[in-house]
């Protein structure tokens, strides 16, 4: 058995009836690393040493006896911008290089208590600004199933190693779509949790009003298996909502029997690849023959979510990415006075994704352009969320490709910011109205997989596991793996 | 339009030092960018009310007790530059 590519909640059998140690495990994960990595680079920083202790004290523990939480030896992969005491968080960027935060993340504290193990933190675009990871102030991570192209982003370490067999699961954050569309383009399983389910306390903030944490796995069952450790409230964010956590496995009903499923019209026309929308009407059969009735439906406000999120988000992260200025931690360049070193610091320290949404969000912001930029987008946000609103009036979950195309080249759109944007175009109206939404894998178009998307109404995650789950069983696409 | 002196006014309010170079390039890309977020003055919102996120939730407050910190030598050791129990920095006017 192909340990790398067994499921969390598999190994988590295997390690309580002795048949496997988390040693073992530990082993067969590093292993795989160093047999791939140096093809596919999905990690900044390798956390070996640590994992292997923490392997040998779960096996300790299962020796003594003891009842251990379900991740208890799973080998989890964490996107660089969270924080775990004592070891280096870059957010993938030179200006936070060196830098190791003296506390955890509330998702790593929660994982720690389940006595999970890491491997280490993974490649992201810079301060995770992008779709592709080709963003990284360090290097670009490749697609496992084909190494000339991208893994998207910007979670695309995260997403690689899953689908690369170098990590059981992973964690990764989603501000537009970055959990979602590097699924898609991998061929596993990432989940955008509800705004407010998921502690942001230590994740490294980019644009606050639209960020979250979630998992990606390597099927349904794991992700409600990570997505119930890491949700639930916490005083240390307040945005968090004083709200109780279901037991997300008993979601795992593969019967979707009079399910209401919209599909708007704006993410099936226009810009989808015609691949894409084969495999995506092929996914549409599967639900109608599972038993669920599929609707077209409309999201009128559609064509202006990108132009309003490409307002929002670079207005918050210049406002979250003044923090970066050399005084308390990160890169200094010394100048002779402190604003000539904050511009020589920043300007040598971010790189050019970052620069420009830096420009854009300040200019959004600025005396004389706040109404005109940054307040008419919000507005539009208002009308975006009327729209789902509307639309979950009479249906139950709504569903679309999570991408317009499988996973593009290396190189292919870094020259143009815009085209890079547009690959955002089916996630991020989500994130601009708080949702919940799911990316599973929905097939392929020639070798590349192609991820569908389940869209909930706020605090449905149960419904998005069971809708994906029910269509998981059915077509078993998660089952493939990339020839590495 | 966004003009090359507004990327010049911008990149200094944002802390930035550009290259001539850059300031080329981000005047055609933001000058782009803006055009096509133009297409948002199509909608008339006079009367639609702005939103920053859904959630039910306003001034969360908590009680005005000592919690939990980090030690000062802790922060500090991390500082590019440190002084006794200061950040160091050059020089302000």
């Amino acid at each position: 058995m192909d340990l790398c590519y067994t499921p969390a909640h598999e190994l988590s059998r295997l390690l309580r009836e002795k048949t496997i140690s988390a040693a073992e495990l530990a082993e067969a994960v590093f292993g795989r690393i160093d047999a791939v990595d140096e093809k596919v680079r999905a990690y900044l920083l390798l956390m070996r040493e640590e994992a292997t202790a923490q392997a040998r004290a779960v096996d300790r523990a299962l020796a003594a006896g003891e009842e251990l939480p379900p991740l208890a030896g799973i080998p989890v992969g964490i996107k660089d911008n969270l924080c775990i005491n004592g070891f280096e968080t870059t957010c993938a960027s030179k200006i936070l290089k060196g830098f190791v935060p003296p506390y955890d993340a509330t998702v790593i504290e929660s994982l720690k208590q389940q006595r999970a193990v890491f491997t280490g933190k993974t490649n992201m675009d810079e301060f995770a600004m992008g779709s592709s990871t080709e963003n990284s102030g360090f290097f670009p991570t490749a697609n496992p199933w084909d190494l000339e192209r991208v893994p998207g982003g910007s979670s695309g370490g995260s997403a690689a190693a899953v689908a690369a067999g170098e990590a059981v699961m992973a964690l990764g954050s989603d501000t537009g779509g970055s959990i979602r569309q590097p699924a898609a383009f991998c061929g596993v399983v990432g989940l955008k949790p509800t705004y407010g389910r998921v502690s942001r306390y230590g994740l490294v903030a980019f644009a606050s009003s639209l960020d979250q944490i979630g998992p990606i796995t390597r099927d349904v069952r794991d992700c409600a298996l990570l997505m119930g450790v890491i949700a639930g409230h916490d005083p240390k964010d307040s945005t968090s909502v004083p709200q109780g956590v279901p037991d997300y496995t008993s979601a795992l009903v593969a019967d979707i029997k009079g399910f209401r499923i919209g599909v708007p019209r704006e993410y099936t026309g226009e810009g989808i690849a015609p691949e894409v929308r084969a495999v995506f009407d092929q996914a549409i059969e599967v639900l109608t023959g599972l038993g669920a009735t599929v609707e077209e439906t409309s999201l009128p406000h559609t064509k202006y979510a990108l132009p309003a999120y490409y307002l929002i988000a670079p207005a918050e992260a210049s406002s979250n990415l003044a923090r970066y200025d050399g005084v308390e931690y990160g890169l200094r360049e010394p100048a002779e006075d402190v604003v000539a070193s904050y511009k020589k610091t920043r300007s040598r320290g971010f790189g050019p994704e970052v620069k420009r949404r830096i420009m854009l969000g300040t200019y959004a912001l600025s005396a004389g352009y706040y109404e005109a930029y940054y307040l008419k987008a919000l507005k539009i946000r208002t009308l975006i969320k009327r729209d789902f609103d509307a639309a979950f009036e009479r249906f139950d979950l709504l569903l679309s490709p999570t991408a317009p195309t499988p996973a593009f080249k290396i190189g292919e759109k870094v020259a143009d910011p815009l085209a890079m944007y547009l690959s955002d175009i089916c996630t991020l109206a989500v994130n601009l109205a708080s949702l919940p939404a799911l990316s599973v894998p929905g097939g392929f178009a020639g070798h590349l997989p192609v991820g569908i998307q389940f869209i909930g109404p706020p605090f449905a995650e149960e419904r998005l596991l069971r809708a994906a789950y029910a269509f998981e069983q059915e077509t078993g696409w998660v089952s493939k793996r990339p020839a590495l | 339009m966004i003009t090359r002196k507004d990327v010049e006014h911008v990149a200094l309010l944002g802390r930035l030092e550009l290259s001539e170079e850059e300031k080329q390039v981000y005047t055609e890309q933001l000058a782009n960018i803006l055009e096509h977020a133009s297409v948002l003055n199509e909608l008339d919102t006079k009367d639609v009310p702005p939103l920053t996120h859904v959630l039910p939730l306003q001034n969360v407050f908590r009680e005005d007790i000592v919690g939990e910190h980090l030690e000062p030598e802790t922060v500090l050791a991390r500082a590019p530059e440190r002084e006794a129990r200061y950040f160091r920095v050059p020089r302000l006017v």
